[in-house]
């Protein structure tokens, strides 16, 4: 019996060793995550607005596609995101809205101001009761709703050039027509 | 022709490695003298090879050799000389190469200093440490090689990341990669005592020296890295618990917590088992960290460019090391006989609550730091649990190691006098109360963690200066006699003593950050920011040129209650050739706050964004760091001195029971 606690290191490594494996597969791709919210409604919310920003409300939202993105202020990914959607609000001009996820409201505004707001309106989640209905995981993660308000889309972790181009953009371009 | 040269080099010392590896093990299981000795000459040769190709894909470098992928791919003609060769580790394979001449480097010095050491354990930690070579000079030269050549010559490089181009980070990995690399003789050491099935006090002896001088850099190499993302970055934090940091951070915490448990070893031969595993552990814990950077696993802002090849190959590396080493311990241990027996509340009691304490700290850095990984094997994301997570688990667990440590060294071997020991303490209470009411009176209404962060730093601090007047008898004997006391205290003592104080000097750094001010505005020339007292006026801002970009440089006038205290200039470089912009921060430091500002973005009116912030007792946190190495160095001066004089070492322990007790 002692004898097999001086085997637990061993074993403790090898599971530890097998998920580096999952970790390295080849061609698993991250970003795509089958998530059981799409094609459902989305969660309803009515959070306060940050700074001087109007509450955000779901039901103020519907009538036109738009983008909800989490974000945090320590969230360092999402540092790696801002440029980005920096670019999408201010050069393609898509309706964009953060919601700023477990985040104290001044870290947030903090961030917002040093490197640019790309969002038409942000609510506070700081407990993170809105981001657990959507199922989120952690952030930054962003969602795609269509006009009445059904998740179209769920993009895990930082949007890149390349899955803005290829599915965030032709996506919003396909709702706004039908 | 040089860098073929260096390439030859490399290889060769792939043969010399795998000599090593295997013949003076032979060579100690059958007790050949000469064939044990040949670990000794083949880790020189090895050191001396690995030497070349590092200085040979140096000169490529600096003579701008553009036929040499590796620096077409990180160099330039137009970049300083300084970032030319720093930029040599500034890229995934010749940071790798770094790693492996390091590597030679330590098992050159066991080679050299380990004169006095059994020959068959020579013998063994040199071949053990041959296998690691062996290892990774094969991943360098069969996924990573630095050396391969393309013809034609490329007409310019494509320069070096411009956030990498900084002097601080320029010197930050070779000393990271010292202390991760050193605990490879550790390791080798943990290993050859399995496998010789004896771990005594002489053999803790023996690891102590090189467990320090890791340790040593390490803290030195961490506290660069995080001094780097203090001023580069220009979000003024200057600890991220990006997985890239927590990757050095946890052998720290390990390491930290063997130096201690080795302690125990060396003076009561007990905890030999564990000793063991945390020496396996720190240095599992090194290759796991190189193998999270290296393979591109976790996305990180270090991150490098990866390859899922390389990530394969070094999983295939830590398998064998880690997984090797550990069944060898399975084997092995259980047969491993402690000595000593000790009550809860004594010295070994207390090493043992810090070893408990740091390991469950590890271990959650370490749990928060995989967190995304193992969502992502479950098909989950890549995300950061960031801060929230962290501060919220690592830092409970540090609260009560603080206080331990003001009390640990306190106590007597076998059994403490834990009553006695606070009742000594007493001028600590007083300390740590007026600290605690003076800043909470200076700071009414604002956070009272950070005054409580305060309280812990006071507490430490006062604790290990009352520590140092206890064993001195100062006041208790007259003063000359205090002072012969203090002369004759062994440098290990001066040592404790000196990184305890860091550790409390670096919280002090730590809680105060509560208290940071900051200050984000967009300013006109002209304009100005109030913050803390300061007044900052942003004059101009002209565009000067850099040798290979060209800086927006703002002049700020600080000044305070009218008088002017500095001009800064922090600067904002655009990189032409990569297309990037940095920031240069400018600092104004007086070793008690910082003044930090920023040049943020402008827009086509002239309109600059100007971040400034007053950050107290920042420096402290780096000064606390470089006290903690230097205790380090000192203590390590005496076991330099100690080793060759064990004997010694015995009478001064039983003429001077005081400092017998010590350490």
């Amino acid at each position: 019996m002692k004898r097999l606690i001086y085997l637990l290191p061993l074993v403790l490594f090898l599971g530890l060793a097998g998920y580096f494996l999952v970790a390295l597969r080849p061609n698993h791709d991250v970003h795509e995550l089958p998530s059981v919210m799409i094609d459902k409604p989305a969660p309803v919310f009515d959070l306060a607005g940050l700074g001087d920003s109007k509450p955000l409300a779901l039901d103020a939202l519907k009538g036109h596609p738009f983008v909800l993105n989490f974000f945090a202020s320590w969230c360092v990914p999402c540092r790696q995101e801002h440029p980005l959607l920096m670019r999408l609000a201010t050069e393609n001009h898509i309706p964009l809205y953060g919601i700023a996820y477990k985040d104290k409201p001044v870290d947030s505004n903090r961030l917002l101001a040093s490197f640019g707001d790309p969002y038409r309106q942000v609510g506070i989640d700081q407990d993170g009761r809105v981001g657990l209905n959507f199922g989120v995981y952690g952030v930054p993660e962003t969602y795609v709703i269509d006009s009445k308000g059904v998740i179209q889309k769920r993009f895990v972790g930082p949007l890149t050039a390349e899955s803005v181009e290829k599915e965030l953009l032709p996506l919003l371009k396909q709702l706004g027509r039908s | 022709m040089i860098t073929e040269l260096g390439h030859f080099a490399l290889i060769l010392a792939l043969f010399v490695a795998m000599i090593q590896s295997t013949v003076p093990m032979i060579g100690a299981a059958r007790r050949h003298v000469g064939w044990m000795a040949v670990g000794r000459s083949c880790a020189l040769i090895g050191f001396a090879l690995t030497a070349l190709a590092m200085l040979s894909l140096m000169h490529a470098y600096v003579t701008s050799d553009f036929t040499v992928i590796n620096v077409i791919e990180n160099s330039h003609t137009d970049k300083p000389l300084l970032y030319k060769i720093t930029g040599v580790w500034g890229n995934h394979e010749g940071s790798m190469l770094l790693w492996v001449f390091m590597l030679s480097l330590c098992a050159a010095a066991v080679a050299l200093f380990s004169d006095n050491l059994p020959p068959a354990l020579r013998a063994r930690v040199l071949a053990v440490q041959g296998m690691i070579a062996v290892g990774f000079l094969l991943f360098i030269l069969l996924t990573s090689n630095p050396f391969l050549r393309t013809f034609p010559a490329a007409p310019n490089g494509n320069g070096l990341n411009p956030v990498l181009q900084d002097p601080g980070l320029a010197f930050h990995p070779p000393f990271l990669y010292l202390g991760y690399v050193g605990f490879s003789v550790a390791f080798a050491f943990a290993v050859a005592a399995l496998i010789e099935g004896r771990v005594d006090a002489a053999w803790a002896r023996w690891v102590r020296p090189w467990t320090l001088a890791s340790w040593c850099a390490l803290t030195i190499g961490i506290a660069m890295g995080s001094w780097w993302a203090y001023y580069t970055l220009g979000w003024g934090g200057w600890w991220f618990w990006d997985p890239v940091e927590n990757a050095s951070f946890m052998p720290w915490l390990v390491g930290t917590a063997l130096i201690h448990s080795s302690i125990v070893v060396e003076k009561r031969d007990t905890l030999k088992s564990w000793t063991i595993l945390l020496a396996i552990i720190t240095f599992s814990l090194s290759l796991v960290g190189t193998f999270l950077v290296r393979s591109g696993v976790l996305t990180s802002v270090h991150a490098f460019a990866t390859d899922p090849e390389r990530g394969t190959f070094i999983l295939l590396l830590l398998v064998a090391a880690i997984g090797g080493s550990l069944t060898l311990y399975a084997i092995r241990a259980p047969s491993l006989k402690g000595g000593g027996l000790f009550a809860p509340i004594s010295r070994e009691g207390a090493l043992v609550l810090n070893n408990v304490l740091l390991s469950c700290g590890c271990a959650t850095v370490f749990l928060g730091t995989l967190y995304p990984l193992f969502l992502d094997a479950m098909g989950g994301p890549k995300l950061s649990v960031g801060f929230p997570f962290f501060n919220r688990t690592f830092a409970p667990m540090m609260v009560p190691m603080i206080i331990a440590v003001g009390i640990g060294p306190m106590l007597a071997w076998k059994r403490g006098d834990l009553l006695g020991a606070l009742q000594r303490l007493w001028v600590a209470y007083i300390a740590t109360a007026l600290v605690l009411l003076v800043a909470f009176y200076l700071t009414y209404g604002g956070p009272v963690l950070a005054v409580f962060g305060l309280g812990l730093a006071a507490w430490l601090g006062s604790a290990v200066l009352t520590e140092f007047a206890e064993r001195v008898r100062l006041f208790r004997v007259p003063l000359g006699d205090s002072l012969r006391r203090a002369i004759h205290l062994p440098r290990s003592a001066y040592g404790m003593s000196f990184a305890h104080f860091g550790l409390a000097v670096s919280v002090a750094g730590f809680a105060a950050s509560a208290w940071d001010k900051e200050a984000i505005e967009i300013l006109k020339p002209g304009g100005s920011i109030a913050i803390a007292g300061y007044e900052l006026t942003l004059e101009s801002v002209t565009r000067v040129p850099g040798p290979n970009f060209m800086a927006d440089d703002a002049a700020i006038r600080v000044t305070r209650d009218g008088k002017l205290v500095k001009m800064m200039h922090p600067e904002r470089r655009f990189f032409p050739l990569q297309k990037q912009t940095t920031s240069e921060t400018s600092i104004r430091t007086n070793f008690l706050t910082d003044l930090y500002v920023a040049l943020g973005e402008s827009d086509t009116q002239g309109d600059w964004t100007v971040r400034v912030y007053w950050k107290p007792l920042v420096p402290w946190i780096w000064i606390g760091c470089v006290i903690m190495a230097f205790g380090g160095v000192v203590s390590l001066s005496d076991r330099r001195w100690r080793v060759g004089a064990a004997a010694r070492s015995a009478r001064r322990g039983m003429a001077e029971p005081v400092t017998a007790a010590g350490e």
